[in-house]
């Protein structure tokens, strides 16, 4: 097997190689990439999109229909790992084990009997580690600050590098962080299993359902232009908005996606512990 | 001589992103963990969205984000000083895709562990030779 | 509204994905309905797409208004249209036939399992009316991933065979970006008409021929062509029977459309026919392929395993077709992307209906069938046929059309191989026929020699009625043959091959 996998490696690296011959130059200005479509790109943008950000407008406008598609694509992956790992027909075991925070004495409740639920006594599991209090307190502290943050990248997306991906990939990492320093059952309280898999329906259901609004306003799918009617702006405005509501969307649906995968690979199905 | 160091110096980059493929690529065909092959998986079309962003490079250019956007059209805007910004854009999604793929393997690679137990391809063979 | 069937094909089916999900968690009995409806309007705006593009021509169709290069836009001319077409009538009649057998299956997660089922139309959808490069990529991406999470809910093995089949298909889909960035590097474009119109100036370059080989490459392995082929046995076989029958006609199909396109309408077939002096090692390599899927086949002892290698044949048959280089086989190659399909579903749905009935399929299980299950065999005889290449079924023609090609290219080895292929077809198809008709189904109830007449336990009617409407789909191609060729599939192949 290494020696095939030797020959396979190295005889597409010699015609990879071998292909760069013909190649412009690196950072070359002259390149045919650089002259082709670019400079229409570069030059029209603000006058065709009024979003000073140009990677922005070619994602969400130019190419915006790659883009939806994309979002879908994340979208089946949640749906995949949820498919193939979510566990959801478990018996409860017979027993559950409580903690009484004060003295740290450790309760193992038989099946039948329960205890009423109040501050002093904590639920765990056989696979229970505790916490810190100082990790719990600061990550609790930070994680609004981060979300302020993501959504001052999903909203400066049109100035600033940012949008929609970087900054649902941000919110998530929020839900994410809490999912670490407490623990899973904390983060599926905050955000629980049926929401999240909802808004990640929601967000793509945002982006495709925009471009079927232009669809059905007359004008080609994902022609945003043709929002100028609903929203009482020109044209070009009206693609600059057409721009954040398709962002916004992104926005939730790569936040709630990544909260999916991360809860059902790291718990793997059983949305019990977590890591 | 002077043409061969002509050479290296306009096309090293590409040079180096091959060679990352081809480990990676290495890394898929022979390695027996499921896991390192999934590494291998990675570091492959991690060098192939290096390559197309070095495609979109332009020497002596800025980011293709335009300031004073808003505050009148007097500034006249040359493509030859912003960088391409398609390559990016295309990557934008290629990254996206390969975390998508990422997120499958690993669930597959679980449901495998929690069957055979192991992550090693050739003890998976003969457990299943054994049935 | 029929200016924007182009769109609707995608999007109808791209949303009711996302309602059938969140239906999936509040009222699952809403998920079926809104899949059968979403995949009737794709269907019905396919079949009126290639109505319009008989009438009209080649179709444009500008995504976002912007016009092609600058934006993403859809070329669908006649080759596209019949495929779109197949396509989604698959995919339709197959949604139908699998209610029950997914209700059998998985109870729990019918919600994602038809979520991930549209969303793979979706992708295969796109992946055919598209006309930009990188776009395809995408698409291309959606039904392979779509494609392991539908596959890896089967048995015990059906993980490890997904997560293989990720591994090639990874592998193939980077190949092809790769070729694209090559392409992208020296032309500056990503339209598939825009690269054609750049190339003719560049035949001459490395960088073009590496992004040829690599494409094609990329390709290769995700249609299962040999020696490329290692996961297309196990990741079928294994997978759940609604799965297995709505990706083994397909997603191969696709493939050796975006192949064929490749070749016709990005490097033009001057370029890849001509320039380039590959033609006769490739239909070599499909020769191998034939016989070695032909040999693979007659080794098994196990219904749909045997039919897993008779895909990797049948793809042996198109590439071999494509690339004989002449009119007659690429008409072939692309006559039996529509037969194969149907084919491949006949087959699927008998082994889906079989499996409902006796969660089985290996062939010690399927003795004295017919008794039980007349209405299924009957099918699966129709379907035999035509794999085998019987008229008046649609195979024979396809075949006839394949031969005459070598014959004309004077690659007397690819019709050798496609006569010892449909030779051994017949002995594959016949041993399981003679097993289900002849065999006594052995009762092991006390009473031995008490053989009373096994009560019909046929599969019900909503996974008949589609096998039937297949079935008779298979005689009904076969004879409007001449039509289909002269008038869709002659417009599809570019005048300047011969």
């Amino acid at each position: 097997m290494t020696i095939l996998g030797l020959i396979i490696v190295l005889s597409t690296g010699a015609l990879l190689i071998y292909a760069t011959v013909d190649f412009p130059a690196w950072a070359d200005p002259a390149s045919p990439a650089s002259l082709h479509l670019s400079p229409h790109f570069i030059e029209r943008t603000m006058e065709e999109t009024s979003v000073p950000n140009i990677v922005t407008a070619v994602l969400a406008d130019y190419r915006g229909y790659d883009t939806m598609y994309e979002t879908t694509v994340i979208f089946s992956a949640g749906v995949a790992c949820f498919i193939l790992l979510r566990i959801l027909l478990r018996e409860e075991p017979g027993e559950s084990l409580y903690r009484h925070v004060l003295t740290g004495v450790t309760i193992r409740v038989k099946e039948g009997a329960k205890i009423p639920p109040s501050a002093d006594f904590e639920r765990i599991d056989t696979l229970w580690a505790p916490h810190d209090l100082i990790i719990k307190t600061m990550c609790r502290l930070l994680i609004p600050f981060i979300q302020l943050f993501a959504l001052y990248v999903i909203a400066h997306g049109h100035h600033s590098p940012g949008g929609g991906f970087q900054g649902g990939v941000i919110l998530g990492a929020s839900i994410i962080l809490l999912a670490i320093s407490h623990d899973l059952r904390t983060s599926v309280q905050r955000m629980r299993e049926k929401v999240d898999a909802l808004l990640s329906a929601t967000g793509v259901f945002i982006y495709a359902g925009t471009g079927a609004l232009c669809l059905l306003l007359g004008l080609n799918f994902l022609d945003y232009s043709a929002l100028a009617s609903v929203l009482h702006v020109d044209p070009v405005t009206a693609r600059s908005h057409g721009i954040l509501i398709v962002e916004i969307g992104v926005g939730i649906a790569v936040m709630a996606t990544m909260i999916w995968i991360y809860s059902n690979v790291s718990s793997t199905g059983k949305y019990d512990e977590g890591l | 001589m002077g043409d061969l160091i002509e050479i290296v110096v306009a096309k090293y980059n590409y040079w180096i992103y091959i060679t990352l493929m081809m480990i990676g690529l290495y890394a898929m065909i022979v390695k027996n963990n499921l896991v390192k092959k999934i590494v291998g998986m990675n570091i492959f079309q991690t060098a192939i969205i290096l390559y197309y962003v070095s495609t979109g490079a332009k020497r002596g250019a800025t980011i293709p984000i335009l300031e004073h956007g808003h505050d009148g059209h007097a500034h006249v805007i040359h493509a030859a000083d912003y960088i391409n910004p398609l390559p990016h854009v295309l990557m934008l999604t290629a990254i996206v895709v390969s975390v998508a793929t990422l997120g499958v393997a690993l669930a597959l690679a679980i449901r495998i562990y929690h069957r055979y137990n192991t992550l090693e391809e050739d003890e998976i063979l003969a457990q299943i030779r054994e049935k | 509204m029929s200016q924007q069937y182009p769109a609707l094909l995608v999007i109808v089916p791209l949303l009711s994905a996302f309602m059938i999900s969140g239906a999936g968690w509040v009222n699952k009995r809403l998920c079926f309905p809104i899949a059968v409806a979403a995949l009737g309007v794709a269907a019905y705006s396919c079949i009126g797409l290639l109505l319009r593009v008989l009438d009209e021509g080649v179709i444009v169709y500008k995504l976002g208004g912007w016009d092609p290069p600058v934006g993403i836009a859809y070329y669908v001319d006649h080759l596209n249209g019949l495929v779109l077409a197949v396509v989604s009538v698959v995919a339709f009649l197959n949604l139908i036939a699998c209610k029950k057998s997914i209700e059998q299956e998985f109870p729990e997660k019918t919600g994602p399992f038809y979520t991930l089922y549209v969303l793979m139309v979706t992708g295969l959808l796109g992946i055919v009316v598209t006309g930009d490069a990188f776009n395809l990529y995408v698409l291309l991406e959606i039904a392979a991933l779509t494609g392991y999470g539908l596959l890896a809910m089967g048995e015990e093995r059906a993980p490890l065979a997904a997560l293989n089949y990720l591994y090639m298909g990874t592998i193939g889909a980077c190949f092809y970006l790769l070729g694209v960035g090559y392409l992208y590097i020296v032309t500056g474009s990503l339209n598939m008409v825009d690269i054609a119109h750049i190339l003719p100036d560049l035949y001459q370059s490395k960088a073009v021929l590496a992004a040829f080989i690599i494409c094609m490459v990329g390709v290769w392995l995700k249609m299962a062509f040999f020696p490329l082929h290692a996961w297309l046995p196990n990741a079928y076989t294994y997978a759940p029977s609604a799965a297995s029958s709505l990706i083994a006609p397909l997603v191969t199909k696709v493939m050796i459309y975006v192949m064929i396109r490749l070749i016709l309408t990005v490097f033009t077939p001057e370029f890849a026919f001509n320039v380039l002096a590959v033609s006769k090692p490739i239909v070599w390599l499909a020769v191998i392929a034939i016989v070695m899927g032909a040999i693979l086949a007659l080794a098994e002892r196990n219904l749909k395993k045997m039919l897993t290698y008779v895909i990797v044949a049948e793809v042996g048959y198109m590439v071999g077709g494509a690339w004989l280089g002449n009119r007659a086989g690429m008409t072939g190659a692309i006559l039996h992307i529509v037969n194969d399909a149907l084919m491949t579903l006949c087959v699927f749905l008998v082994v889906g209906n079989i499996v409902y009935k006796l969660k089985g399929y290996a062939f010690e299980d399927l003795k004295g069938l017919v008794r039980k299950m007349p209405f299924t065999m009957g099918a699966f005889v129709i379907g035999a046929l035509s794999i085998i290449g019987v008229p008046p079924t649609c195979g024979f023609f396809s075949k006839w059309y394949l031969i005459s090609g070598a014959i004309q290219a004077g690659q007397y080895a690819f019709m050798v191989a496609l006569l010892f292929s449909s030779l051994v077809n017949v002995v594959l198809f016949f041993r399981v026929i003679e097993i289900c008709y002849y065999e006594p189904f052995s009762e092991d109830h006390g009473h031995g020699h008490d053989h009373h007449p096994e009560p019909m336990a046929e599969a019900p009617l909503t996974m008949l009625v589609p096998l039937f409407i297949v079935a008779a789909g298979l005689v009904l191609v076969g004879i409007y043959t001449g039509d289909i060729v002269n008038k869709i599939i002659e417009f599809a192949i570019p005048k300047g091959i011969v």
